[in-house]
């Protein structure tokens, strides 16, 4: 059994709203608000790491749920910005959150990395109890560095989400998780060292708009449960009109999809877990979590409140 | 006259009539972008009763209208 326990969250100071982004893209603010549904996003400082965004959120989650750093026994942090090729930002996570007796592992996935770090969470709470799943994105670096790419910049910004997930005791019990990877589509959405960020938009919408509300509907199916019940879905922010398109698709109002992205733009893999940190319509019945990104990977789970 | 289909799918989605030429980018032209090439998508299967698998979901199958009649018509 596996039970979430808490959920957290890290937001930098700095906001960046779209006249301030538009100059910098040269692009109208205006036009950033039509293609994206983005009307600011926050940007980290520059002593501000991944591994240290980790820790905030990753201290915000153990907070909320009332547990401790020494009581982990598994910490998994998801980034596709980590600053270095090795080591990822995992082991400094369990150093700085004071956790040594915790094995720690790197989730190097960006935007759907959250979702299969939860679905590791999953299947390892049974055997260590307590598992810290962290992500976090430092995208203002890749994205503003030369030659920006404004379809791509004006989309992104940086953040940390991380929950707690508990062998024992939680407010909503982890039931069921349906995932996929297509390598095929591996060069279509990357970031390399020294590179910016390369994307192909049509190709990463086509797949994202077919493939979620595909695993949506698998794990829907499997559990009996039609997706007008479910209470909300807490997806990877990464674009409204995709929310919006995935919605549709999967059959319900589009407002059965929490969004947040209009005041933190995509955050890639932080993204899921700042909605679910946030998420206060209750826990009560099933509620499931879904994710698309480079790879491709993407999925979706499914918890149900206890 | 699947083209003729094609095009007037193709026209619903749009929301206006298609009057580029049946080898022009439909992308290029700002006819279809990503969310209407899914839309395209999935009307494409219902009317024709096909299904296009993963490996076919790229935009370049999709282009223009002469390589979505080509598609569909392969398949179709």
């Amino acid at each position: 059994m596996a039970f979430l326990r808490g959920f957290g969250k890290y937001l930098p100071e700095r906001v960046v709203g779209n006249v301030e982004m538009g100059a910098l893209l040269g692009a109208e603010p205006d036009w950033i608000r039509e293609m994206s549904g983005i009307e600011m996003r926050r940007f980290a400082r520059e002593d501000e790491s991944v591994a240290s965004m980790a820790v905030a959120a990753g201290v915000d989650a153990l907070e909320k749920s009332g547990a401790a750093a020494a009581e982990l026994g598994l910490i998994l942090v998801s980034s596709g910005t980590a600053e270095r090729r090795f080591p990822g930002p995992a082991s400094e996570v369990q150093f700085r959150l004071g956790a040594p007796q915790a094995i720690a592992m790197d989730v190097p996935m960006a935007s759907a990395g959250a979702l299969f770090a939860m679905a590791q969470a999953f299947e390892w709470a049974p055997r260590v109890g307590k598992v810290l799943v962290v992500a976090a994105e430092k995208m203002s670096v890749p994205v503003m560095a030369e030659p920006r790419e404004k379809g791509t910049a004006m989309l992104f910004g940086d953040g940390a989400g991380a929950c707690v997930v508990d062998r024992d005791q939680g407010f909503a019990r982890m039931v069921d998780f349906e995932l996929g990877t297509d390598g095929s589509a591996a060069g279509e959405l990357k970031l390399e060292f020294g590179s910016p960020v390369h994307m192909n938009g049509r190709m990463v919408i086509l797949h994202a708009a077919r493939k979620v509300p595909a695993a949506i509907a698998t794990l829907l199916a499997r559990r009996g449960v039609a997706a007008t019940d479910v209470r909300v879905f807490l997806m990877h922010q990464a674009n409204a009109n995709l929310l919006s398109k995935i919605a549709q698709t999967v059959g319900v109002d589009v407002s059965k999809f929490y969004n947040n992205i209009a005041r933190y733009g995509n955050t890639s893999s932080a993204s899921m877990l700042i909605a679910a940190s946030e998420w206060d319509g209750g826990w009560d019945g099933s509620v499931v979590f879904a994710a698309f990104g480079a790879g491709f990977h993407w999925g979706a789970m499914m918890v149900e409140g206890t | 006259m699947k083209q003729k289909r094609i095009t007037e799918i193709l026209s619903e989605i749009a929301g206006k009539p298609i009057t580029i030429g049946s080898d022009e980018s439909l992308f290029d032209s700002g006819l279809l972008d990503s969310f209407g090439l899914t839309d395209l998508i999935t009307k494409l299967e219902k009317e024709y009763d096909i299904s296009v698998p993963d490996g076919d979901l790229n935009p370049r199958k999709f282009d223009t209208i002469d390589r979505i009649t080509e598609y569909v018509e392969a398949r179709a």
